[in-house]
C-alpha cells in the first residue's frame, strides 16, 4: 500500500500557522512523524489564501527534504505554481493533480515526465465531477492513454476517481469502488489507483471509523494508493490487515510488525 | 519457427549473505570462511537474475554415538567415527564445506553429556580443521539452554552457525550468539507462519536477521520431501517479492532425515541384493539434496562421501561457473 501522509495541508490550523511562522520544526516533525509511521510519500499543500503559494510551497518542501528523503507530493491546484515548484523542489516528487481534460493532461504529463515525477490523474473533467461509473472510467482511460502516449511509465501514473463525502454523496463509495475494479483491468502493467482517503468521511461522525472502513473496502477492489493520515495507526493497521488478507504477503502472529521490516 | 517467450520475472527481493567462519585476519582461527546467499532469482535460474553464491555442503560429524550409524556410512568414515576431531578430518578429506557438529551425546535419553564436555568436543574439532563449524544443539531445550552457552563461549570469535532458535527457546540461544558473535539456525516445524514468527520474534529480542539462516525443518524423499519443497518454494517466493522475514538462506538436513529411512538402511524390495544394499542408502540422501537443491537450499547437511559428490555434481549441473551474487 502506498500512503502518501496528509498532513502537511495549510488547511490544518498548526500547519497554516507554521508556514505563516516560518516554523521549520514543526513541518519536520509533522514528517519524520508521518514517515516513521510508514508513509511512502508526503503530500504537501499550503492551503488556501497564502500570498506567495510558490515561496511556501518551495519552504516546505526544503524544510520536509532536510530530515526525509522519501518524495513529496505537491499539492496545487495552480499551473503556475506547480511548474514552477516541481523544476525547483529538489529529491523526487508526485504531481498532485492533473484532471482529465486531454489538454491540460498532456501539459501535466510533459511536466511529470520532464521532472521524472509521479502524476496524479483525477477522472474529472471541465464538466466536474462524474455521475456514475462510465464516465469515471472513460476518464481514468483516458488519462491512461494520454499518460502512454506522453511517454509516462504506468508505475508513475495514479489515477484517482474522486471519492466524496458520504453524507452528501451516498452513491460515491460503490461508484469510485467499481470504477477502481475496472480501471485496474485497462493497462498490464496498470497503473496505481489511488483516493483522497479523508473525503468520504468529511463532516461526518465516525470519522477514522469511516475511513478505514472504506479503505479496507477499496483495496479489495484494487486500490493501492492514498492519500491519507499515516499517523492514524488503527487506519495503518487497516492497510496491513488488508493487504494480508489479499494475499499480498504471508501470515504470523506479528504480521502488523512483521509489515514494518518492508 | 515460433520464438519461445520470455518468462522472466522482475523481483524486487533478494535472499541475504551470510558468512560462516572467521580467519585469523577476523579474530578467528578458520583457514577459510563460506558464503552462503544472495539470490535475487528463482533457485538457479540464472538468464532471470543473479542465482547467488554457490550452495554449501557442511558434513555431519556427533559428539559421539558414532559406531550407531548404518553401516555403509561406517564402512565408509572407518575408525575415524571413533573421535569427532578423527571423525571431522575424514569428513573435509570427503569435501565439507564446513563441518556440522551434532551434539547427539548431550541428549538426555542418549548419554546426556555435560555442557563442560561439549564445549570440550567443540574445541577439539577446532583444532582438527580449518574449515567453518556449525554447532547443533541435541534439540531438548531445557538441554539446550545450558550447552549452548558453554559451547557458543568454547568456539568465541570463530563465527560459527549455531542451533538452533526455536518459538520456545530463541531467547538463550538469541542472547548466546549475541554475545559470542556467531550466527544463528532459526528453527520451525514445517510451518511458514511460525518461520515468519521466530525470525521476527529474534528480531525484536535484538538479532539482526542478516544473521540467520533459517531451518523449515527436512523430510527425506518418501517422507514428507515435496510439502518441504512446497514451504520453502512458498518462502522463497515471499522473500524475492520484498518480505524481509523470510528473506534468509536456508539450511537442510539430508543427511540426518534421509538415513532415518527404512530405505536407506534396509530397503525392503525385492530387486535388492547384497550387492547393491549399501546403495540404496547414499542414493537416498542424494536425490533428497538434488530436490532440496532445486527448492533453492543454500546449505546441506550430508553424511555419506558419495552423496557428497552427487550433490557436489548436480550444483556443478546447476551452476556450470563460479557465480556469485
Amino acid at each position: 500500500m502506498y500512503v502518501i501522509g496528509e498532513r502537511i495541508n495549510g488547511m490544518f490550523e498548526d500547519v497554516k500557522e507554521a508556514i505563516r511562522g516560518r516554523n521549520a520544526s514543526l513541518i519536520q516533525d509533522l514528517a519524520t512523524r508521518q514517515a516513521a509511521a510508514g508513509a511512502s510519500a508526503l503530500d504537501v499543500n499550503v492551503g488556501p489564501a497564502v500570498s506567495d503559494a510558490k515561496g511556501a510551497m518551495i519552504w516546505l518542501i526544503e524544510t520536509i527534504r532536510a530530515v526525509v528523503d522519501i518524495p513529496v507530493s505537491i499539492d496545487t491546484a495552480k499551473w503556475e505554481v506547480m511548474s514552477a515548484v516541481a523544476r525547483q523542489a529538489p529529491g523526487e516528487k508526485i504531481l498532485n493533480s492533473t484532471k482529465a481534460d486531454p489538454e491540460i493532461a498532456a501539459r501535466y504529463v510533459g511536466l511529470a515526465r520532464e521532472c521524472g515525477a509521479g502524476l496524479i490523474g483525477l477522472t474529472l473533467d471541465a464538466e466536474g465531477v462524474p455521475g456514475n461509473v462510465d464516465k469515471r472510467v472513460e476518464l481514468g482511460a483516458q488519462l491512461i492513454t494520454i499518460a502512454t502516449d506522453g511517454g509516462l511509465a504506468m508505475d508513475k501514473l495514479f489515477i484517482d476517481p474522486v471519492i466524496l463525502p458520504v453524507n452528501v454523496a451516498p452513491k460515491n463509495p460503490g461508484h469510485c469502488m467499481a470504477a477502481i475494479s475496472q480501471l485496474k483491468a485497462f493497462a498490464d502493467p496498470p497503473p496505481h489507483l489511488l483516493l483522497g482517503l479523508s473525503n468520504v468521511s468529511q463532516r461526518c461522525s465516525n470519522r477514522a471509523l469511516i475511513n478505514r472502513t472504506y479503505l479496507a473496502m477499496a483495496m479489495a477492489c484494487g486500490l493501492d494508493a492514498a492519500i491519507m493520515d499515516p499517523l492514524d495507526a488503527e487506519l495503518m493497521k487497516t492497510a496491513i490487515t488488508a493487504e494480508l488478507l489479499l494475499e499480498k504477503m504471508i501470515y504470523c502472529d506479528s504480521y502488523l510488525e512483521a509489515a514494518r521490516h518492508r | 519457427m515460433s520464438r519461445i517467450p520470455d518468462v522472466s520475472e522482475n523481483w524486487t527481493g533478494k535472499i541475504n549473505t551470510v558468512t560462516i567462519g572467521a580467519t585469523p585476519e577476523q579474530g578467528g582461527t578458520r583457514s577459510r570462511t563460506v558464503t552462503i546467499g544472495g539470490a535475487a532469482a528463482l533457485p538457479f535460474l540464472s538468464f532471470e537474475g543473479p542465482v547467488g553464491n554457490r550452495p554449501a555442503i557442511a558434513v555431519e560429524v556427533w559428539d559421539s554415538g558414532g559406531e550407531t550409524l548404518p553401516d555403509p556410512l561406517r564402512n565408509s568414515y572407518g575408525e575415524a567415527v571413533g573421535s569427532p576431531g578423527g571423525w571431522a578430518k575424514k569428513a573435509v578429506e570427503f569435501g565439507a564445506d564446513l563441518i556440522c557438529l551434532r551434539l547427539m551425546g548431550a541428549h538426555p535419553d542418549a548419554e546426556n553429556r555435560s555442557p563442560q564436555q561439549c564445549a570440550e568436543t567443540v574445541k577439539e574439532v577446532l583444532s582438527s580443521v580449518g574449515v567453518p563449524i556449525i554447532i547443533w544443539g541435541c534439540g531438548v531445550n531445557e538441554k539446550d539452554n545450558q550447552v549452548l552457552p558453554a559451547v557458543s563461549a568454547a568456539a568465541r570469535g570463530e563465527n560459527c552457525l549455531i542451533g538452533t532458535a526455536r518459538e520456545k527457546n530463541y531467547r538463550t540461544v538469541v542472547a548466546v550468539c549475541l554475545a559470542d558473535k556467531h550466527k544463528m539456525i532459526a528453527e520451525s516445524p514445517l510451518d511458514i507462519n511460525i518461520a515468519k514468527q521466530v525470525n521476527i520474534l529474534c528480531s525484536d529480542a535484538g538479532f539482526n536477521l542478516e544473521d540467520i539462516v533459517v531451518f523449515p525443518t527436512t523430510g527425506a524423499l518418501g517422507y514428507g520431501m515435496e510439502y518441504v519443497y512446497s514451504i520453502q518454494e512458498r518462502a522463497r517466493l515471499a522473500a524475492l517479492r520484498g518480505d524481509r522475514l523470510l528473506a534468509e538462506p536456508v539450511i537442510c538436513d539430508v543427511g540426518f532425515e534421509a538415513w532415518r529411512a527404512k530405505e536407506a538402511k534396509a530397503p525392503p524390495f525385492s530387486s535388492v541384493t547384497d550387492d547393491n544394499r549399501a546403495q540404496w542408502g547414499l542414493m537416498w540422501e542424494a536425490a533428497t539434496a538434488a530436490v532440496l537443491l532445486q527448492a533453492g537450499a543454500e546449505m546441506l547437511v550430508m553424511r555419506h562421501p558419495d552423496a557428497i559428490r552427487l550433490a557436489r555434481e548436480t550444483i556443478d549441473r546447476f551452476m556450470p561457473a563460479a557465480t556469485t551474487a
